[in-house]
Order: structure tokens, then C-alpha cells, then sequence
């Protein structure tokens, strides 16, 4: 019993890193339809930034943080004025591949400048473990659902209650009118890649806070498997990918202590497979019917 | 057949190809690492020429194209190295095991696929592919991470009329297809299928076979891949090397068979012969990416071309 708590919570914490990233998908996808393949390395760019500001600039840990967010939001912004905007009006197999064509520049530029083994990070969470009747649950874990939980009453507050969020919502409904309405639709584009960035930044600080070691492909599998989670919620869905990504996670974890470690993989990417053939809009999204 | 200029132009290149080898092999002209490059060659021709099968000419991204390879190549393996048999029968028995153990499984993730477009089935065939990896992994036949070592070389420099008939079969086939009444049916799926569909065009029905083809050749390339090499292992036939292909057919030109072949050659080679840039290279693979792809799909092109005839239509005005 006591270890299917401790299992529970585990996957509650991939889960939460997972759906923040989700929430840079999805909000991307929302605005752009476009699937930006560079996000789960926007990830890995965002613990390089930390590691950087931590361990060689001799920052403080709050300064090293917001030069990572600041690092990762100015970064998605010129990822798209680059590499995206000019495909706008190109058929989504070109602008899939640019993205492809960008997750990898990142990785391999990480590459060069950081080598590719591994280096091992100090986490820069100093907080206590917490024992409630027997559980311990580490003090990363705890910072990393608090975290999580403050991004989303932020976010969610954001685009429901600010005139920014709104002018989002417009644009994701339909660029044209909202174009008619007076609305700024490229900056409202460089705005969600700029929010997507910096939440995936906020994830990379707390994934590698939990796994302690810096690679240039760190971002490739959380990447993908956020993906998952944004499909899983819904695509496009802002509280489907936050509901996407805990779930995946616990799936996750679930698999991991139950099944095999080695299909855990698998097992999450079969989930993809069948809620894209069950359900494909998601547990939350709507489905569009698509006209000539 | 009919004899027309087409034909003519390519039982020549391939005489030619095939004549030009064998010289430069004969005369002793190529040193070790020339001739190791060979059969990598005619493997990624295929590899290739199979992908854009499916991107070029289906106008789908297929992320999973090394997982049908790895297929093939663990299929084959397992065959030579389990049968005792005379090497030219057990490769050649190798190459059909994979390559029809690679179709079947892209004939089982085909059917369920076709149901999706665009982002959604690149992803899922990213998925397979990652599954298809994980399960290599886990499995104890396939010796899990340690993978499969020992596999006769059947496929080195030697046997390079082999792996050139092969590859020139691959080619000829996949051609023939495109050029055949299917494969107008399948390129009418990629332009538009919802008015494919409106005459008539059963789109599932050519998704999958431009599929299972797909698969199939890459299953062989796999077998040729792993005699050749020795040794596989899951890792080997990952994300990055799905990636690799598809460099290969956008720097060839999506939906152009020629385009694949001499991008192959050259991506091949040029590793190679730039020994010291080696880090560089999938950083020159990701840039050229994108390149590519702001270069023909941003409409820079047509304005460039636009300045061209503009200029010259000056020039004769003159």
C-alpha cells in the first residue's frame, strides 16, 4: 500500500514536468497548427542555461533561474521568426521537417559546446523531505508540484482574464477575424512561443534538478513523451494537456514498478497509439471536420 | 518494355555504374576505407529510395523508417545465425525472411495509421519506431542492449554485385510502381485526397501499400545492413538514424527517385572523406534541413527565379 503511494506521487511529479511541456505544445499548436518537434530540446537548452549561470557564472540560484526562462522565451521567439514564420503558408510536411531540421541544430550545437558526456549537476532545490506516517517524499518532488501547480493557476488565469489571453484565444479560434479585430496575430504568435518556451525552461530546471545530469539529447525523450500527453489531453487544449501530462505520468510510474522498466517506454507510447485510434481528439479536445 | 530513350538512359547508368565499380575495385584505385563505403552506399540507397516511397511520393512523414530496418536486419541475423547453409542461399533467404517480417509489421501498424494525417501519423510512426526499439531491448532472443554479434559477413565489399543487383532491384521496382497506374493513385492521395477519394481512389488502400513497400525494402536493406556491419544493436537502428534517411531524401528532392540515389551517394561518402568535420556533420545534416526547406516552401525561390527572368528579359530588351 505504502509503495503505491510512493509510486502514485512519483508519477504525479514526471507527470506535472510533462505537463508543463505539454503546455507549450499545445499552446503552440493552438496558435500555429504546427507541431514544434524543437520544443522538448528548448528543454534541454533551459538546464544547459541553468547549468551555465549555476556552475560557471557563479550566480545565485534565483538569477540562474530567470537567465534560464529568459535564455529559453527569447530563444522560442527567434525559433520562430527564423526557422517557422517564412513556412506559414507551406503545407505542414515542410514545416514538420523544419522543426525536425531545428530539435536537431539545438542538440547537435549542445553537442559541440558541451561534449557529449554527461555532466553532473548539483540541484540548486535545497529543500527538506517531508515524512508524512512513514512516506518520505523528497523535497524536489514537493517543489516540483507546487511549482507546476502555480504555473497553471497562472496560466490559466493569463488567458482567461487578461486582454494578451484573450486576443490568444481569438487567434487560435481564427486568425483571420482576429486579424480583422485588430489584433497583432504575429506577436501574439512570438508571445505563446515565447510563454510556451519559458515553461518548458521552468521544466528543464525541474527535470534535471531530479535526474542530476546534463546530456545534449536530454530533452528528446521528455520531449516526445510530453507530445503524448498533449495528444492524450487533446490537442490545442490548454487543461487537456495539464490532465494529459499527470496521467501520462502515472501511467508511467505505474508501468515502471509493475510491468517492466524496459517496456515502460513502450507502454507509454501505446497509449499514443490507442488513444489516437480510440479518441483521436484527446480525452478533452474537440474534433474539427476538415473541409476542401 | 518498350525500347525508348527512357530505358536506354537507364540500363546504361547502370552498366555504366556497375562497370565504373568494378574497375576502381579491380585496379586496386580504392584503399580500405573507399571500398568499406560500398555496401553503406547501396544500404542507403534503398533505405532512401523505400522512404520516399512514402514521404516523397505519399506525402507522408514516416519517423519510423529505421524500426522497419532494424526488423529486417534482426530477422535476417537471426536466420544465418541459427540455419547452417551455403552463404549465397542464406543470404538471400536472409533478405526475403526480413524484408517480408519488416512488411508484415509495416502492414500492422499501416492498418491502423491510415486512419491519421500529417503531424499525428509522423508521431505515431516516431512511436512505432521507439516501440519497436524498447521491445528489441527487452526481449531475450534478440539478447536484448547487448544485441546480435557474430553475423557473417555476407554482405562485405566482396559481395558487391550482390548488393548492387539488389539496390538496382529496389530502384527498378519502386519506379516501376511509381510509374505504374498505383503509383499515380498513391501521388493523387498526397495532392489532394479528399478529390482521390471523390473518384474513386481507395486512399487506405494505397496508404498501406506504399507502406508495406516501404517497409519491405527497408527490412532488406536491413538484412544487407546487418551481414555487412556484424554486429546490431537496438540503439543502432534509433530516431537519429530515421532522421538520417530522411535527410537523404529531402536534400535528393522529395518525390524524386534520381534525387535520393546521388543525395545518397554523396551523404554516404562525404562523411567520409571529411574525416575531421565528423562533429559537424549532423549539425551541416540539421542546417541543410532547414535550408531546404525555407528555401523551396518559403517562396524565396520563386522570387529568386522572378529577379532571374526579369533581369534577362532586360538584358534582351537592350
Amino acid at each position: 500500500m505504502q509503495n503505491i503511494v510512493e509510486q502514485l506521487i512519483n508519477g504525479l511529479s514526471t507527470g506535472s514536468i510533462y505537463a508543463l511541456i505539454a503546455l507549450g505544445y499545445t499552446m503552440v499548436y493552438g496558435i500555429a497548427r504546427m507541431i514544434n518537434f524543437a520544443h522538448g530540446d528548448i528543454i534541454m537548452v533551459g538546464a544547459y542555461a541553468l547549468y551555465v549561470g549555476v556552475s560557471l557564472m557563479n550566480l545565485p540560484a534565483a538569477a540562474a533561474i530567470l537567465l534560464s526562462i529568459i535564455v529559453c522565451a527569447v530563444l522560442g521567439i527567434t525559433v520562430e521568426k527564423v526557422a517557422y514564420k517564412p513556412l506559414r503558408k507551406a503545407p505542414p510536411l515542410a514545416v514538420l521537417i523544419t522543426a525536425i531540421g531545428v530539435s536537431y541544430l539545438l542538440q547537435n550545437l549542445a553537442l559541440l559546446i558541451f561534449n557529449a558526456t554527461p555532466i553532473p549537476f548539483q540541484s540548486v532545490i535545497q529543500v527538506p523531505s517531508v515524512s508524512i506516517g512513514g512516506l518520505t517524499i523528497s523535497g524536489v518532488t514537493i517543489v516540483t508540484l507546487v511549482v507546476t501547480l502555480i504555473s497553471m493557476v497562472l496560466l490559466t488565469l493569463f488567458i482567461n482574464q487578461t486582454k494578451a489571453g484573450s486576443a490568444m484565444r481569438a487567434v487560435s479560434e481564427d486568425k483571420g477575424a482576429a486579424e480583422l479585430m485588430g489584433i497583432n496575430v504575429n506577436r501574439i504568435i512570438s508571445q505563446t512561443f515565447a510563454i510556451g518556451s519559458a515553461l518548458a525552461a521552468v521544466a528543464g530546471i525541474l527535470y534535471i534538478c531530479q535526474y542530476q545530469s546534463l546530456r545534449p539529447t536530454l530533452g528528446a525523450l521528455p520531449g516526445i513523451k510530453a507530445f503524448v500527453a498533449a495528444v492524450l489531453g487533446g490537442i490545442g487544449n490548454v487543461p487537456g494537456a495539464m490532465l494529459g501530462g499527470i496521467v501520462l505520468g502515472l501511467i508511467e510510474s505505474i508501468a515502471k514498478a509493475y510491468i517492466s522498466t524496459e517496456l515502460s517506454d513502450a507502454i507509454v507510447f501505446g497509449v499514443l497509439v490507442i488513444v489516437l485510434l480510440v479518441k483521436p481528439s484527446g480525452l478533452l479536445g474537440k474534433l474539427r471536420n476538415e473541409k476542401v | 518494355m518498350k525500347w525508348n530513350k527512357k530505358v536506354v538512359v537507364r540500363v546504361l547508368a547502370i552498366v555504366l555504374s556497375y562497370v565504373l565499380i568494378t574497375v576502381l575495385l579491380r585496379m586496386g584505385l580504392l584503399n580500405r576505407q573507399y571500398t568499406a563505403l560500398l555496401v553503406p552506399i547501396g544500404v542507403n540507397i534503398m533505405l532512401a529510395v523505400s522512404l520516399n516511397l512514402v514521404t516523397g511520393f505519399l506525402g507522408e512523414l514516416s519517423l519510423g523508417h529505421a524500426g522497419f530496418m532494424s526488423i529486417g536486419a534482426y530477422a535476417g541475423a537471426l536466420f544465418t545465425l541459427n540455419v547452417n547453409m551455403p552463404s549465397g542461399i542464406s543470404i538471400l533467404l536472409a533478405m526475403i525472411i526480413g524484408g517480408v517480417a519488416a512488411a508484415v509489421f509495416g502492414f500492422l501498424i499501416g492498418v491502423p495509421v491510415l486512419r491519421l494525417r500529417g503531424d499525428y501519423l509522423a508521431i505515431v510512426t516516431l512511436a512505432f519506431g521507439e516501440i519497436i526499439k524498447s521491445v528489441l531491448n527487452a526481449l531475450s532472443f534478440t539478447n536484448g542492449a547487448r544485441g546480435l554479434s557474430k553475423i557473417p559477413s555476407y554482405t562485405n565489399y566482396e559481395h558487391y554485385t550482390l548488393v548492387f543487383v539488389v539496390a538496382v532491384i529496389t530502384v527498378l521496382v519502386i519506379s516501376n510502381i511509381v510509374d505504374s497506374r498505383h503509383g499515380r493513385a498513391v501521388c493523387s492521395v498526397r495532392d489532394n485526397y479528399i478529390a482521390a477519394e471523390s473518384i474513386g481512389i481507395s486512399v487506405s488502400r494505397f496508404k498501406i501499400l506504399a507502406f508495406v513497400i516501404g517497409a519491405f525494402f527497408a527490412g532488406v536493406a536491413g538484412v544487407i545492413y546487418a551481414h555487412n556491419v556484424g554486429i546490431i544493436k537496438p540503439t543502432t537502428f534509433d530516431y537519429n538514424k530515421s532522421i538520417e534517411i530522411l535527410v537523404i531524401v529531402v536534400l535528393g528532392g522529395m518525390g524524386s527517385i534520381k534525387g535520393s540515389i546521388i543525395a545518397a551517394v554523396i551523404l554516404t561518402a562525404l562523411p567520409e572523406l571529411l574525416r575531421g568535420a565528423d562533429d559537424l556533420r549532423m549539425l551541416l545534416y540539421s542546417i541543410a534541413l532547414i535550408v531546404m526547406m525555407l528555401f523551396n516552401q518559403s517562396g524565396i525561390r520563386e522570387r529568386i527565379k522572378g529577379r532571374i527572368e526579369s533581369s534577362r528579359k532586360q538584358k534582351a530588351g537592350e
